[in-house]
């Protein structure tokens, strides 16, 4: 079954003639999405390897049934995109895009939320669901195998080393969505800890956090109340100095709180297994399944 | 972006936010002009560095217009300032702000932030100001009064006036609490700050004064603020961390001794921990990115090799855009530009990973390659030791 998308979901790339999404559009369709459409403004007519092009999200949407978009248009213009796939009700929105400015964001989500809508990200590596061939992302699809276990994460290059453990050590993925690095995203820890509980699919749930905010801590405190699956964690910056932004716009340690630490404090207290060692989380969640 | 509390200062009294008289001041000389200038009895001496804790580091002093002015602003604008949040290198004085001292009645806290968990800008306010917020959220966070924004209608005047009565029932100092209030969230938005406080901001004969001011402005939305690039000062910057930004690469110092490439902010931080973990001291942190071409890996490790703390260099890269072939010809390039004999170990997998270790192989280079990641680690701190 798997979450947020599937086998029938039908996917729009909005920036689709510009090079990351021509290039991802393409990647995702061949491992097996239905790309059914791209948005590029002025280009309605064209096609991008046999893919329609629609000046608007409105018209993508009439003409293809689309309920997925994903979007590569750059920083500065981010916003917008994802306020039009919310008015041409595209349900899930996967903005790829690093460096919009957290207000824009916070508008944009507002919009999405208020409409019932769900962002993933923006600076997200996008959602993939291998049992249903389907890839909203930019993540190397090989590296992935159907399985029961639930990933969540706020990395990228740093989710692949875990999936890529995962699926050497046989344990394969019901869905895999990256949060972002922003600092405000959509979908959080717990709204998509939810959806793992209610997936039957998805029998137990690696966690990727690092270093900013409390997400995690928030994680842990439903992880102990309201799921019974078990969860293995691995948090990422317990080196961190304090007030530097580590590369990801939402990892920074300000007044002493988001630090890795407290995070894993947290998580082991909700009766997570929290590994120290990254080269251990594959073989960590192959025994919670056993 | 960090500004100079001076700076603040200027932008928040254009929009109408009451300041100190004061000024800013390069030199001992000119400092003292600027004292004299007050005509008043006491005057407040305050170097202006990218960094809280500043009193406690000795960089704010207080003088009568009898003491010695003009020697103690030599001593703080020649100095580098060390406090708890500079690391033990400190931060060079690039300034003194010299102030009049006021009579203080009440000193309260005014900050904006953008909160991460609900998505809005939320105004915070406290009646007990002067202290650092997060130890006011630790022990007495009841005193903490919070107004959170609605994105789209924006802070209305009945959610300034409510907070202000909270923290005022003097009508006369409420309105002016609004005004503040009202300034410091247009400034917060307008800018796109990632924070903006004011603490303590002052009650003195029923006046309504910022004693400090602080504005972070978000380096993500620089692109739409060009013209906040003349407050720019590289001298409270890491001069690596600032190269290496021109690459758009993310490097920070660290104190150790092995060099890092990763791609991927999330997976440098796992690779840093695990170096720990095994007994060794990164020396930095530093991504590549995942669109990052052969030139800028070239300069990545050439930063690396120009960097004499370093013993030993660590290569993790888990190429998903990033091609391993493209990351093996800017690692060789670097290496054989710059010759080195430092231990490199390279751990690469992902995309085209037989041809970048086909090309490390064929380069001539000593250069270990690990395929696993555990391994990998814990051969560069054994060579860092070496």
């Amino acid at each position: 079954m798997a979450i947020l998308v599937k086998r029938e979901s039908r996917v729009i790339c909005q920036g689709i003639t510009g090079r990351n999404g021509t290039f991802h559009s393409l990647a995702c369709r061949d491992y097996g999405t239905n790309m059914v459409g791209g948005v590029t403004p002025g280009k309605e007519g064209e096609t991008v390897d046999g893919i329609p092009v629609f000046n608007t999200v409105a018209a993508a949407v009439k003409e293809t049934g689309a309920d997925v978009s994903i979007i590569f248009i750059p920083a500065a213009y981010a916003k917008d995109p994802i306020l039009e796939a919310v008015d041409a009700g595209i349900r899930v929105i996967v903005c790829i895009t690093e460096g919009i400015p957290p207000l824009d964001t916070a508008a944009a989500l507002h919009v999405a939320r208020s409409n019932g809508r769900t962002l993933v990200g923006p600076n997200t590596p996008g959602v993939i669901s291998p049992g249903e061939q389907c890839k909203v992302g930019i993540m190397p699809g090989y590296i992935h195998k159907p399985g029961p276990v639930g990933v969540i994460s706020r990395s990228g290059t740093l989710t692949y080393e875990v999936v890529d453990q995962l699926t050497k050590n046989g344990v394969g993925q019901s869905t895999c969505i990256g949060l972002g690095g922003d600092p405000v995203v959509g979908l959080s820890f717990i709204d998509v800890l939810k959806m793992f509980r209610d997936d039957p699919e998805t029998e137990a749930v690696v966690l990727i956090g690092e270093i900013g905010g409390s997400a995690e801590e928030q994680a842990a405190e439903f992880i102990k109340n309201e799921l019974d699956k078990p969860v293995a964690a691995y948090i990422a910056g317990r080196l961190a100095p304090p007030g530097k932004r580590m590369g990801h716009a939402g990892a920074i340690i300000s007044g002493g709180s988001g630090t890795a630490h407290g995070k894993i404090k947290a998580l082991a207290d909700a009766g997570v297994t929290v590994v120290e060692n990254l080269s251990e989380v594959g073989a960590v969640a192959r025994s919670l399944l056993e | 972006m960090n500004l100079h509390e001076y700076q603040a200062k200027e932008l928040l009294a254009a929009r109408g936010v009451p300041v100190p008289r004061g000024a800013v001041c390069y030199d001992a000389l000119e400092a003292l002009i600027a004292a004299r200038n007050l005509k008043t009895d006491r005057v407040v001496l305050k170097a202006q560095v990218h960094s809280g804790g500043r009193g406690k580091a000795g960089g704010v002093a207080v003088l009568a217009m009898d003491e010695d002015i003009r020697e103690r602003a030599g001593e703080i604008l020649g100095s580098r300032l060390v406090t708890n949040q500079t690391g033990p290198a400190g931060k060079p004085v690039s300034a003194l702000l010299v102030e009049e001292v006021l009579p203080i009645d009440q000193e309260l806290y005014l900050g904006v932030v953008l909160d991460r968990n609900t998505g809005k800008v939320t105004i915070m306010a406290s009646p007990d100001g002067g202290m650092e917020i997060e130890t006011l959220a630790r022990e007495a966070p009841e005193k903490i009064f919070t107004v959170a924004v609605d994105p789209l209608m924006g802070l209305a005047p009945f959610q300034a006036r409510d907070l202000s009565y909270r923290l005022s029932g003097d009508k006369v100092i409420a309105q002016q609490l609004a005004k503040i209030i009202t300034a410091l969230y247009d400034v917060y938005v307008g800018y796109d700050c990632t924070l903006a406080e004011i603490n303590p901001l002052v009650v003195s004969r029923n006046r309504v004064l910022a004693l400090d001011a602080k504005l972070n402005l978000d380096d993500n939305a620089e692109f739409r603020h060009p013209e906040t690039e003349r407050w720019r000062d590289r001298s409270q910057e890491d001069s690596m961390e600032l190269a290496a930004h021109k690459d758009g690469l993310s490097y920070i110092r660290l104190d150790g001794n092995i060099g890092c490439i990763v791609n991927g902010a999330g997976l440098a931080m796992a690779t840093l921990d695990l170096i720990s973990l095994h007994g060794g001291a990164p020396a930095n942190f530093l991504d590549v990115g995942g669109g990052a071409s052969e030139q800028i890996v070239y300069d990545a490790m050439t930063i690396l090799l120009d960097d004499k703390r370093v013993k030993a260099v660590f290569i993790n890269i888990f190429g998903g855009i990033l091609k391993c072939d493209v990351l093996a010809r800017g690692v060789i390039g670097a290496i054989k530009k710059r010759g080195t004999e430092l231990p490199v170990v390279v751990r690469i997998e992902g995309t085209n990973i037989e041809e970048g270790r086909r090309l490390f192989e064929v380069s001539g280079l000593s250069v270990e390659m690990i395929p696993s990641l555990n391994d990998a680690a814990k051969l560069v701190v054994q060579k860092a030791r070496a």
